[in-house]
């Protein structure tokens, strides 16, 4: 049996500990609204480049095709912009991602991908890529509480500029996608070249004039709209990560609670059994002397 | 009552401005542009500057400041998509470049092939705990 002060000094930690999970929680329970916020905010930008998205490519097929919207005959090289969190401590979220990754990567080289180039966003997926030995090509780490679209840019053009070098040949995006707050979902999608989905239906097909002259405003607005993609969905990815932290500090703040209640219990257990001994003791002397 | 065209401002991170305007005023990328009700559809960048609104049943201009972006006019609707930061081709490429070298200098001295096996060792480590988790939870413990 272990003895009194021991179990005392447990219980101590165990409950320091879940001090600090319970400020966590409280901590990502704030910053998770603010990132849904964040995350609404940035829609009407990437809602409205999408509508233009879709009137241009309707009004514009006989005059200009541009680079992002041309399906490559075959897919061979293909960029990876890895969406991942810069901390840990929120459950499954970035190794749900990059098992998915890891997942599709290998299903793409059986289709013949024979070349792989990856930009991370977060420290946890480029620590990964680094270790898998994929060819990461740029990376942003520290993005902080709030995603700033200056920070992204750089690494982000890489990946474009390779692809409109004819580098690549598709560029897909991989985040965890914020459903509600019990629910993440990891996903893949297909940022370059655009298809139909993306670009959604056009409301009507106005004949813009154009200043300078259309191919400059298209590439312009072309570029904008991916980047306001892959804003979105790092977005996305930090309103995911403040909600799965927020439950996985909760999970752990209960499970501190339970160990508590389990030591508490060996400990009045030991006590008991001390103070008996005890007792059985005194008595047991009592009635020798007596005897 | 003077005509009045629908005007948004949004850029990547926020929605700046929503609202009715008579008269709007906008540093297009060929000189200054004013735009009035019943416009003919035009998409053009802007340079950095101040957008400038007369707004109905106000004597003042309103005035928002915009990084650059892109203006799109449909006959009733103005679109400013202005960009968060100031933007230059020559500040891009410079990010980029830095990006790229940062990326290059980790790389640097690293065989190239994809470990699948590491990774797949890695995560499944990691599986097995959050399944092992998640099996204690449901055990009630």
């Amino acid at each position: 049996m272990a003895g009194g002060k021991e179990i005392r000094t447990k219980i101590k930690s165990v409950q320091n500990t879940k001090k600090i999970t319970k400020a966590m929680e409280m901590v990502a329970a704030s910053k998770m609204r603010k990132a849904q916020e964040r995350m609404r905010a940035a829609r009407p930008y990437s809602d409205k480049m999408r509508r233009l998205a879709a009137n241009l490519s309707q009004a514009n097929v006989t005059e200009y095709r541009h680079a992002f919207l041309d399906k490559p005959e075959s897919v061979k090289r293909i960029g990876l912009i890895v969406v991942t969190t810069d901390k840990g401590l929120c459950g499954g979220l970035n190794t749900n991602i990059l098992r998915q990754l890891t997942g599709a990567m290998r299903q793409w080289e059986q289709e013949g991908v024979s070349e792989f180039s990856v930009t991370c966003i977060g420290n946890k997926g480029l620590g990964f890529m680094q270790r898998m030995g994929a060819r990461v090509v740029s990376h942003v780490v520290q993005v902080g509480d709030a995603p700033h679209m200056d920070k992204l840019i750089g690494p982000i053009k890489v990946m474009i500029d390779a692809f409109q070098n004819d580098e690549l040949d598709a560029i897909h995006i991989a985040y965890t996608r914020f459903i509600n707050t019990m629910k993440q979902e990891p996903v893949i999608e297909q940022l370059l070249p655009l298809t139909g989905e993306r670009l959604g239906t056009p409301d009507r097909a106005w004949d813009y004039l154009y200043e300078p002259e259309a191919k400059v405003v298209l590439d312009y607005m072309l570029v904008r709209y991916v980047e306001s993609l892959i804003y979105q969905a790092v977005a996305e990815n930090m309103a995911s990560e403040q909600s799965a932290r927020m439950v996985a500090m909760k999970a752990a703040t209960d499970n501190a609670g339970t160990v508590i209640k389990e030591l508490q219990l060996v400990y009045n257990k030991a006590r008991q059994a001390a103070i008996t001994k005890e007792i059985s003791e005194i008595v047991g002397g009592a009635a020798a002397i007596s005897g | 009552m003077a005509m009045t065209i629908q005007v948004d401002v949004v850029s990547a991170e926020e929605s700046i401005f929503s609202g009715l305007a008579e008269f709007v005023v906008l540093p297009g990328e060929a000189g200054e542009l004013g735009i009035l009700p019943g416009h003919m559809p035009l998409m053009t960048r802007i340079k950095p500057g101040a957008v400038r609104l007369k707004l109905p049943g106000q004597e003042a201009e309103e005035l928002i400041f915009v990084a650059g972006g892109l203006l799109e006019v449909q006959p009733g609707l103005v679109t400013v998509l202005a960009d968060t930061a100031i933007r230059g081709k020559d500040l891009d490429e410079a990010q980029a470049m830095e990006a790229k070298a940062k990326a290059e200098e980790a790389m640097a001295g690293r065989e190239s092939k994809i470990d699948y096996a590491r990774a797949q060792a890695e995560l499944s480590e990691a599986i097995a705990q959050l399944v092992a988790i998640q099996r204690l939870r449901k055990r009630g413990h």
